[in-house]
């Protein structure tokens, strides 16, 4: 069975790092730097034009004009290529700071966004199993200043809802409400259970994030500039950043192209505003699940599977693409059509942020994904 | 709550300055069905459907010929020639004329919604119009679908939300926005003549797509889960090729498709994949037309369709956990009417659950603008101003980014920010009226016997008029219905 599936992963940085005699233990005990970072991709985002297995015998026949795109696109070792639109992505892969992990999916199996997304997002093992996200039950693990999370939207998303607090921010052009006013307002809220919470939570968030902000934040860069702002100082330490748009049935190649784009510029920016924190960030991108094998017949791709997933920053051991990798031949097709999952995203996760945090990886399994009894992740992924 | 507040505020929008508490407030429900206008006068100035169609197609038109211009010129120069090119795409005049052109459609057709909805005597059915618009949701992040969401709306649920589902959902799937949003209009059949004529061509765009079929299937009807297959949802993808819309396309072939016109629902048999389809263990013989016709009427007749929209229905009335009990009675009344809306309106209307006094809904932004605007009784708002508005406050009007539509949970909508933002979007509303209004006395109009001790103290006590009817617009009372 393993002689029929290529393993790939070029390089290790941390075992160059152990070799150039740093205990891996002198970061992990300074953890009150760490940040984490997870972008969703939602619509389910096509891992096989993103980091495209071009190696893949069955790749050129199966993808016809997408393969196009590529060939521009950096080269991931002899196997993989990524897609030119993620040039600073790229730059972060040849420093070693970006790791691509293929085929990998959670436990979903089925096509339904809504039902992906929520299972992506709460760490269940089915849709609507769970009440609350993985990433809030993170927080419970984390010592109290450091388990201090912010969604960039004016809505929590599900996979930061749950029993502990968390804030949420969005850039707002309207006018400012006077002080007075807020003031009333608060003690309007006193006795509300619900309502004073949730405006606790906003009056302290505004707070932090000051009276510089302003204009629009449309774009990924300007998304990138502000998460970088409100994780700097003593803001949050923990933010997720929702992305739409990945669900190309038609016109795929400049959809995908503007949509990575975008993203890239998200994460230049991010990298760029965090400045020195950078080296102790952890971004992780993953989408809910992957797409068809084969284009529609619309120039786009339906529902599929397996897709890709990122960890990029400062933090991770990058500069490789980790895939224990399934093959494109119909036979090796899911349903025979969609990538098949080989990996895990629930141990990925689980394991990027145990190893992160310092946290014992049965533990942090057991809790964010307490249903998934997935193979757990060995391999380093994070520098020290 | 007293009932006659939950029947203006839960069922209905919102009280105005001068609407009278019903007496009996299942009557004055009941009587809105005889009320209700299908093309009230707010409407009036939207632009027909061959208008917004004709549009779209000029603009498609140029896309294509600028795409052509493109391709002619030798690969070598294209990849490197490509940033400069999006960059003279952004000043074409044309194109933007045409692109403001379709923008406009959006602004005027957004603002007649909410203009219906402030003037609306018979604000329940308006909520039921907002809701199965909702429900068969398409979103104007598409280029195409801006100008033609609103069309959905007032051509595909208006005239059929006092009428049987099954109308409504041929409507709605046979609609131009629908057909445009969910790409339906570009699918072929591979076996089609069309589809191995464009074969034989070595064409690019050929084939089967199935977005539309399965959100029919898991969004329109049945909900997920309910035992249809992938490969129930491909042979129903297959029987839907040749549902397209006339007269948007006007390349080579175009014409070849039918004369419907421009806007119109086409059949063209010419992109039909032939043969019999089997879905769910029904094998459908049907030609044209007809075979997906047929499915449509057959899901929506399911008991997974009756359960799923008792669900929502239950959900948006009487509280994000939808009463079980309740979810059953309308999901009865559904079957047995043979899905009749105003049969399933009847029996929530009679059910005790949606009266419970205590609120049960947390007002999504779009329900608390209305509520606010009708509040102050305003009866226009500029169209650039109520975009804003509800763009700020996070729900855009035809604007969901997916076709599963707005959540309709307290947890999508009450959130830190979206708290604060409502106090600003309300200090604004209020500065606007200034101390023309009394708030203490508002407040006691639109909530009699129902008002809080706390919100009463705090506009008595607000330093302004203006402050105190922002405090009324943001209090308990009014941010959930």
């Amino acid at each position: 069975m393993l002689s029929r599936r290529t393993f790939v992963a070029a390089g290790s940085a941390a075992a160059s790092l152990a070799a150039l005699g740093f205990p891996s233990m002198s970061f992990a005990k300074a953890a009150t730097n760490r940040r984490f970072v997870f972008i969703i991709q939602r619509g389910a985002a096509d891992g096989l034009h993103i980091v495209a297995p071009t190696g893949d015998p069955a790749y050129a026949g199966l993808r016809g004009d997408f393969a196009q795109d590529l060939a521009q696109g950096a080269k991931l070792g002899s196997f993989f290529t990524l897609h030119p639109a993620l040039a600073e992505t790229a730059k972060l892969y040849a420093a070693k700071q970006a790791l691509f992990v293929h085929a990998v999916a959670s436990p979903y199996r089925d096509r339904s966004h809504f039902d992906g997304q929520n299972v992506l997002e709460t760490g269940g093992s089915g849709a609507y199993r769970l009440r609350d996200g993985w990433m809030n039950r993170l927080l419970g693990l984390l010592p109290a200043d450091e388990a201090k999370a912010l969604a960039l939207s004016t809505t929590v998303p599900m996979a930061l809802r749950g029993s502990h607090e968390v804030s949420s921010y969005a850039q707002s052009q309207m006018a400012s409400p006077t002080d007075d006013l807020m003031a009333r307002v608060s003690a309007l809220y006193s006795t509300d259970q619900q309502l004073h919470g949730l405006w606790s939570a906003a009056i302290d968030t505004r707070t932090m994030a000051g009276d510089s902000m302003q204009g629009g934040g449309q774009n990924g860069a300007a998304i990138g500039a502000l998460a970088a702002k409100m994780l700097g100082g003593d803001g949050a330490r923990i933010a997720m950043i929702e992305t739409n748009g990945w669900d190309t049935h038609s016109g795929q190649r400049a959809r995908l192209n503007a949509q990575l784009r975008n993203l890239d510029q998200l994460v230049a920016s991010l990298r760029a505003g965090l400045g020195p924190e950078w080296s102790n960030t952890l971004v992780v991108i993953a989408t809910e699940f992957g797409r068809t094998a084969k284009p529609n017949g619309t120039g786009g791709t339906d529902h599929g599977q397996a897709s890709a997933a990122m960890l990029l920053g400062g933090a991770v051991s990058g500069g490789r693409v980790v895939a224990d990798w399934p093959g494109l031949s119909s036979a090796a097709l899911y349903e025979g059509r969609d990538l098949k999952p080989t990996t895990d995203l629930d141990a990925l996760i689980a394991a990027a942020l145990a190893q992160h945090y310092g946290l014992d990886p049965a533990r942090a399994m057991a809790t964010l994904f307490p249903e998934t009894r997935g193979t757990a992740f060995a391999q380093s992924l994070i520098t020290a | 709550m007293l009932s006659s507040v939950i029947a203006l505020n839960r069922f209905g929008l919102g009280a105005r300055p001068g609407d009278q508490p019903p007496a009996d407030p299942k009557q004055w429900l009941l009587r809105q069905f005889d009320r209700y206008e299908p093309r009230p006068q707010a409407l009036a100035q939207v632009p027909s459907r061959t208008v917004v169609a004709s549009q779209l197609a000029d603009y498609i038109e140029e896309q294509r010929m600028a795409g052509q211009a493109r391709r002619r010129q030798p690969a070598s120069m294209t990849a490197a020639a490509m940033p400069q090119q999006a960059d003279a795409k952004e000043v074409d005049p044309v194109k933007r004329y045409l692109r403001q052109n379709i923008r406009q459609n959006y602004l005027v057709m957004s603002s007649a919604r909410l203009d219906s909805a402030l003037a609306s005597d018979s604000p329940f059915v308006e909520r039921l119009v907002h809701f199965w618009a909702n429900h068969f949701a398409v979103s104007v992040d598409k280029l195409p679908v801006i100008g033609l969401a609103g069309l959905l709306e007032f051509e595909a649920i208006r005239p059929h939300v006092l009428g049987k589902f099954s109308d409504m959902l041929l409507a709605v799937e046979q609609h131009p926005a629908m057909l445009v949003y969910l790409d339906q209009a570009q699918s072929i059949g591979p076996n089609s003549r069309g589809g191995q004529f464009a074969a034989m061509r070595g064409g690019k765009q050929r084939g089967l797509n199935e977005n539309l079929a399965r959100e029919i299937m898991e969004l329109h009807t049945l909900g997920v889960r309910t035992g249809y297959s992938q490969a129930d949802v491909t042979e129903f993808a297959r029987a839907l090729t040749g549902w397209t819309v006339g007269g948007i396309g006007r390349g080579p072939g175009a014409r070849m498709l039918g004369n419907a016109p421009a806007g119109d629902f086409q059949f063209a048999d010419l992109l039909h994949e032939p043969g019999d389809r089997t879905i769910m263990g029904k094998r459908y013989r049907q030609d044209g037309e007809a075979q997906a016709r047929a499915v449509l009427m057959d899901l929506a007749a399911s008991p997974a369709t009756a359960r799923h929209l008792a669900t929502k229905l239950a959900r948006h009335f009487a509280g994000d956990e939808p009463p079980p009990a309740l979810v059953e009675r309308l999901s009865r009344a559904y079957l047995a009417s043979g899905g009749d809306l105003p049969s399933v309106c009847r029996a929530l209307i009679e059910s005790s659950e949606p009266w419970a006094p205590q609120p049960l809904k947390f007002k999504s932004p779009w329900d608390w603008s209305v509520s606010a605007l009708r509040a102050i009784d305003a009866t226009s708002i500029p169209a650039q101003a109520q975009a804003g508005l509800l763009k700020q406050l996070g729900q855009p009007t035809w604007q969901p980014g997916s076709p599963a539509g707005w959540d309709d949970i307290a947890a999508s909508w009450a959130a830190p920010e979206a708290l604060v933002l409502r106090v600003e979007a309300a200090q604004r509303i209020a500065d606007s009226v200034g101390s023309s209004v009394d708030a203490r006395a508002l407040a006691e109009k639109l909530y009699p016997g129902s008002l809080s001790d706390a919100t009463r103290t705090a506009i008595a006590r607000a330093e302004s008029p203006a402050e105190g009817l922002a405090l009324l617009l943001v209090s308990p009372e009014f941010v959930r219905r």
